[in-house]
């Protein structure tokens, strides 16, 4: 039987890290993600995988680290919170022009500043819409459960690995805080340095003979040069859009109305469908698993057939402006949310969802 | 079947750890949990408080505000929670600094003297455990077998006679309390 | 006799390094950089590391450095090439792994990131061109740039009151415990730059020997900058500079 575990979505992070042969773990303690470096510490994977771990003096310097070991073609990640992301955000958008893989976690917080370190999902825009300057993209998954985030680092590193792009898992206080069971997979080595030589020829580990030297940059002052360098990412984004969008639904086949809800929001926004389908209304959810890319044409072809959608979300309108854009007017498109550490409740969205739709 | 619980008091009563072991006896039974702190500074000696769900069936919202168990252990979180009772659900409390006992009477109540457990025990520590035995003796969620299975989860082997020792309190928590 | 008849290996008494690339090198003719580049290039050769060796650039004049110096290179955002060189090291023990940075990569904006590298011990090596002024964005103050310089952003000249005192990285960094060897050289002679690559060499073999952080600062000119003739540059960084910044070792643990 597989091993279950009741940990924190913080600390599944951390052993889902260890087991899944991650080379390199470098962060700054913020609530609410102190957890994810304070188990690494704990468990000391470099007396075991050899995985290195490493308190950087600030969110700066832990991004820097992972833009360097990520240079040498090793599965290197972060783990934040919010403002830790914003200072990010500069290494974010180096490593997206030198097209390095990694994995970012931020365990949302609220803000703007220093704000509060109860949940929140007001990061939607810094991470999804790209946070640091210039043309680029994160890919950005949405974990829901403990489970999720343990699960989510592998898959993390593949696109990441898959693309040579930074992924970032944006979870929030309630699933970083919140402990569940966890279901552990078996624990998966390191690669050799063989392997990483294959799947990352472009890293700079020494330049032997047999190739040209290995040069990271993000760097090109030529116009035409750069411009075909942003061309080419785009062209990446398209080909994620097309191929790695991931998405659940509850109870959407016979609804008539939609409710749009991503990570903690997702999960009580299925308790908000329980309680109105009870009332006998059609009610359905769908939760984008994957919010970069984001899922577009599912929400297209449901917004032909349904009389409205609402977007829930621990911000005052972030998602919502991509649910639109999905919709094209075609339906009315609501939104409800809370701030400040505030957490609604399934029956408070319920009475909003109502009023909304001019139910009773 | 599902059971949502707060258990709220002051930070050092084991508030957060008794979550923990009931959560984890429930896993031992099968069954799905959340466990969903209230975190921050407000931890650090203040009042602390845990929702503790369990359900035979998968969790949704791990968000709640009203609740089929209160487990309170300080005059605030009765305060705050007393109300947060579903009708026809359960307050358990420790009467040891309260001033004002609840007076609802829609709801079952039921008093557990867990520090004269403890002190009889010989062990401030298992505390906790006294409370967490008079409310399994009202709403017996899981078996004596897999709480056996929780402690030895939540409690390293070496301190074995650890285990036992919490043991023994939840048995006695379940023969003090208590229905009022 | 013909030249191709003096061309012969036996006769050859100079050889450009193969480290060093072919392409014609963006500073300007003067600068220091060059020279730094070139003995970088032979300690590398010499030592026969090429393929052991990691090289981190900054933003500054040297962002380009990865054009000329034959190695795997990382170019790293402004001031973070320790934080990078740090994660490499410690994932890559048995490399060598340098940075190359400028006083306003190293001793402005990544002033955190070197102290912290240094703190902790990172079996890397630093070099550090001081030559007290912004060159690439056209001659603007440096935290190291001297009292009375007059730069872009200090027409007038460097006020203390206006602009605080120069910033003297090298016995700062000297007191912390994680610092193996800490060097202050100049490439404006020959005598000097054999010096300069006695130290580099010396702080790469120490790179191996898990001591800590190995630094080697080099006091440069920017003549355009200093808006000098290249020899008139020379001159007044041995009497300008170098009073502020004496040459010399001023840490080695292994001493």
């Amino acid at each position: 039987m597989a091993e279950k575990i009741l940990m924190k979505g913080n600390e599944a992070i951390a052993i889902s890290a260890i087991r899944n042969g991650v080379d390199g773990y470098f962060g700054y303690p913020i609530t609410p993600q102190s957890e994810v470096m304070e188990t690494l510490m704990k468990e000391r994977p470099w007396l075991s995988t050899g995985m290195v771990v490493l308190q950087a003096e600030s969110e700066t310097s832990s991004i820097n680290m992972v833009y360097g070991g990520a240079s040498t073609g090793k599965k290197v990640m972060t783990s934040s919170s919010s403002p830790g992301i914003s200072l990010m955000c500069e290494g974010i958008s180096y490593m997206a022009g030198a097209e390095l893989p990694c994995v970012i976690v931020d365990c949302q917080r609220g803000g703007p500043g220093l704000g509060t370190i109860q949940p929140s999902q007001s990061d939607y825009n810094q991470v999804v819409k790209g946070g640091g300057h210039g043309d680029y993209k994160n890919i950005v998954l949405a974990p829901a459960s403990a489970q999720d985030m343990y699960d989510f680092v592998d898959w993390g590193f593949d696109l990441a690995f898959k693309y040579r792009t930074p992924v970032v898992i944006l979870a929030d206080g309630i699933i970083g805080q919140m402990m569940e069971k966890v279901e552990l997979r078996p624990q998966k080595p390191r690669r050799t340095a063989e392997q990483v030589s294959q799947d990352a020829p472009w890293a700079t580990l020494g330049k032997t003979p047999d190739r040209e030297r290995n040069i990271i940059t993000s760097l090109s002052l030529e116009a035409d040069v750069q411009e075909r360098f942003n061309r080419k990412l785009q062209a990446k984004y398209e080909e994620i859009s097309r191929n790695e969008v991931k998405y659940s639904t509850y109870m959407t086949e016979d609804a008539e109305y939609i409710l749009v809800a991503f990570g903690c929001s997702s999960r009580i926004c299925e308790a908000v469908t329980d309680i109105l389908r009870a009332e006998g209304i059609k009610v359905g959810l769908l939760r984008p698993i994957t919010l970069f890319p984001f899922p577009t044409e599912q929400l297209a072809e449901l917004s032909k057939k349904v009389k409205s959608m609402m977007s829930i979300e621990l911000n005052l309108g972030q998602m919502v402006e991509d649910v639109r854009l999905s919709c094209e007017g075609r339906c009315p498109v609501g939104f409800y949310g809370r701030q400040g550490g505030n957490i609604f409740t399934p029956e408070e969205i319920a009475e909003e969802f109502k009023k909304f739709n001019n139910l009773k | 079947m599902k059971e949502e619980i707060i258990i709220a008091g002051f930070g050092g009563q084991g508030v957060l750890s008794m979550g923990k072991i009931l959560a984890y006896c429930a896993i031992m039974q099968d069954m799905e949990v959340t466990w969903m702190p209230s975190y921050g500074p407000e931890m650090r000696g203040g009042t602390a408080n845990v929702c503790v769900i369990i359900s035979d069936k998968k969790i949704s919202s791990p968000i709640v505000t009203k609740y089929d168990t209160a487990i309170i252990l300080n005059q605030q979180s009765l305060d705050k929670f007393e109300s947060a009772v579903k009708p026809g659900g359960l307050l358990v409390y420790d009467p040891n600094g309260i001033n004002n006992p609840p007076t609802r009477t829609d709801i079952k109540i039921c008093r557990i003297d867990a520090i004269s457990v403890a002190a009889k025990l010989g062990n401030s520590k298992v505390y906790n455990m006294a409370v967490m035995g008079a409310f399994l003796k009202v709403k017996p969620l899981v078996s004596f077998e897999n709480i056996d299975k929780g402690l030895a989860k939540c409690i390293p082997a070496r301190y074995s006679d650890l285990i036992s020792l919490n043991r023994a309190a939840i048995e006695e928590g379940m023969k003090s309390v208590e229905e009022l | 006799m013909n030249l191709e008849d003096i061309k012969k290996p036996e006769n050859i008494v100079y050889r450009k390094t193969p480290l060093l690339t072919d392409a014609i090198m963006h500073y300007c003719p003067g600068c220091s950089h060059g020279t730094v580049h070139k003995i970088i290039a032979e300690v590398i050769d010499e030592m026969g590391i090429q393929d052991k060796t990691i090289a981190i650039s900054p933003v500054g004049c040297s962002v380009f450095a990865y054009n000329y110096i034959d190695v795997d290179w990382q170019e790293a955002a402004h001031g973070r090439a320790p934080a990078l060189a740090t994660a490499t090291k410690r994932l890559n023990p048995d490399k060598y792994v340098f940075t190359y940075q400028g006083d306003g990569d190293l001793a402005s904006i990544g002033t955190a990131e070197i102290i912290h590298a240094c703190s902790r011990g990172e079996n890397i090596v630093v070099i550090f061109i001081n030559n007290g002024i912004y060159g690439m964005t056209g001659g603007q103050m440096a935290p190291t740039t001297l009292l009375g310089m007059k730069t872009a952003t200090t027409p007038y000249g460097r006020d203390a009151k206006l602009n605080g005192f120069p910033m003297v990285i090298a016995p700062m960094i000297a007191q912390l415990d994680g610092t193996a060897f800490i060097t202050r050289q100049a490439v404006h002679t020959a005598a000097a730059a054999r010096k300069a690559k006695a130290a580099i060499r010396k702080a790469f073999e120490y790179s191996m020997k898990d001591i800590g952080l190995s630094f080697v600062e080099i006091v440069a000119t920017c003549n355009s900058g200093w808006k000098m003739s290249p020899v008139e540059a020379n001159k007044w960084m041995v009497e300008n500079m170098f009073a502020k910044y004496p040459l010399g070792d001023i840490k080695d643990v292994l001493k």
